[in-house]
């Protein structure tokens, strides 16, 4: 048997290294190669509570989504959220903050609602809830307010 | 001499070797710029910088990636959070162990070889036998070391990573019970693209140190470490302490612009 050519043991390194690489970018990283199949939904929250770029998207627990940008606009928090197309969120759909556990990290979590109306591309997510601060519930259970 | 002109003098002179080293490394990149490329240089290069370190990358690859999954385990299940071993392998390894130790292993495997290999070709004229021929040594000797380290180094990283995520996952996950879905799934929760990438542009640019400093050491071999044997195994050797060492002081610069 001819022994293997350096040409063919380079690109099998070659191939072997890139696979390795897209492992850990598309699988890890969350690299997105396939753009086009999501559409963008804004949200504003009155705080958001720390949430950051990247952050889960979730309805009814499953992850379906990610949170896409963070910007500050009339002193409101205002998200801008990434969905896959064949997923429908009704016009009165409720978009919440919330935190994984008691110091786990931020989410936003959509509870669906009954309207026949879905929102459209590029539409905007009307109710929505911010970000409970624990602290001040604490603070408001010890002085006595609630 | 008195002492003032032995500083002056030793500062001159060190000055000096870090300007060559320089403009060494701006040639090679001008060189490496304007074509022609010695394509068959370049690809029997890959083949010695990168696939034959293969082997070496994947056993120390997979050993500290299994160390990382007993330690990690350790400190872990102290504050109870083992779900996190996972995060933990897969950040360090991809942010910081696999970048380093990587280019440390092709340093002493890949780089050492290329320093003595134009050591011995210097101190025998064979580099002067190639500028008489008409052949620029630059593009004939060190610009096909410099784009094989570059093209090899994130791959040998990434390969690195895969099997230290896999190490970590046989004794985190399977020997002290933390589970597949725990480990994957937390760590692909807490794992951003952009750690990955801080790990593509250290193995980049730490694949561009390891050819500059084994080219510059084995080039200057008679000129700057003295003549035959002793100059080459000198040449050697200060090659491989200088690219180990600038490695990881460039580490740390780069994770703390980085970080």
């Amino acid at each position: 048997m001819k022994k293997f050519s350096i040409e063919m043991t380079v690109g099998l390194f070659m191939v072997a290294g890139i696979i390795c690489l897209g492992y850990l970018s598309i699988r890890l990283g969350k690299l997105e190669v396939m753009g086009g199949n999501s559409y963008e939904i804004t949200a504003v929250f009155s705080n958001s509570g720390g949430i950051k770029t990247g952050s889960s998207v979730v309805i009814a627990g499953v992850d379906v989504g990610t949170v896409k940008e963070v910007t500050l606009s009339d002193y409101q928090a205002r998200l801008v959220l990434s969905l896959p197309m064949d997923l429908k969120v009704q016009e009165d759909a409720i978009a919440s903050v919330k935190t994984k556990g008691l110091i786990g990290e931020k989410y936003v979590e959509i509870t669906p609602g009954g309207s026949e109306d879905i929102i459209k591309p590029g539409g905007r997510l009307r109710e929505t809830q911010p970000a409970i601060d624990l602290e001040q519930l604490i603070s408001g259970f010890v002085f006595g307010k609630i | 001499m008195d002492p003032i002109s032995q500083i002056g003098a030793f500062t001159l002179s060190r000055l000096y070797r870090m300007g060559v080293m320089g403009l060494f490394l701006f040639k090679s990149f001008l060189y490496g710029f304007i074509p022609p490329v010695k394509v068959g240089r370049v690809i029997k290069q890959i083949h010695f910088i990168g696939l034959q370190s293969t082997l070496v990358i994947f056993l120390t690859g997979s050993f500290s990636g299994m160390v990382l999954g007993f330690q990690g385990y350790y400190s872990l299940s102290r504050f109870g959070s083992e779900a996190f071993l996972g995060p933990m392998v897969g950040l360090s390894l991809i942010k910081e162990l696999g970048p380093v130790i990587s280019a440390l292993m092709v340093t002493g495997r890949a780089g050492s070889a290329i320093a003595a290999e134009i050591g011995i070709m210097r101190i025998t004229e064979q580099i002067d036998a190639l500028e008489l021929m008409g052949l620029n040594s630059f593009r004939y000797l060190v610009v096909p070391n410099l784009i094989a380290a570059i093209i090899s180094m994130p791959l040998l990283t990434a390969i690195f990573d895969v099997c230290g995520i896999a190490g970590g996952y046989l004794i985190g996950g399977k020997l002290l019970g933390v589970g597949a879905g725990t480990y994957f799934g937390e760590m692909a929760s807490y794992v951003e693209m952009s750690d990955v990438m801080e790990g593509i542009y250290k193995s980049l640019s730490f694949g561009i140190i390891i050819a500059w400093v084994c080219c510059y050491k084995g080039y200057y071999t008679t000129i700057f470490t003295g003549f035959g044997a002793e100059g080459v195994s000198k040449a050697t050797t200060q090659a491989v302490v200088l690219s180990s060492v600038l490695i990881l002081v460039w580490d740390y610069f780069m994770t703390s612009a980085l970080f």
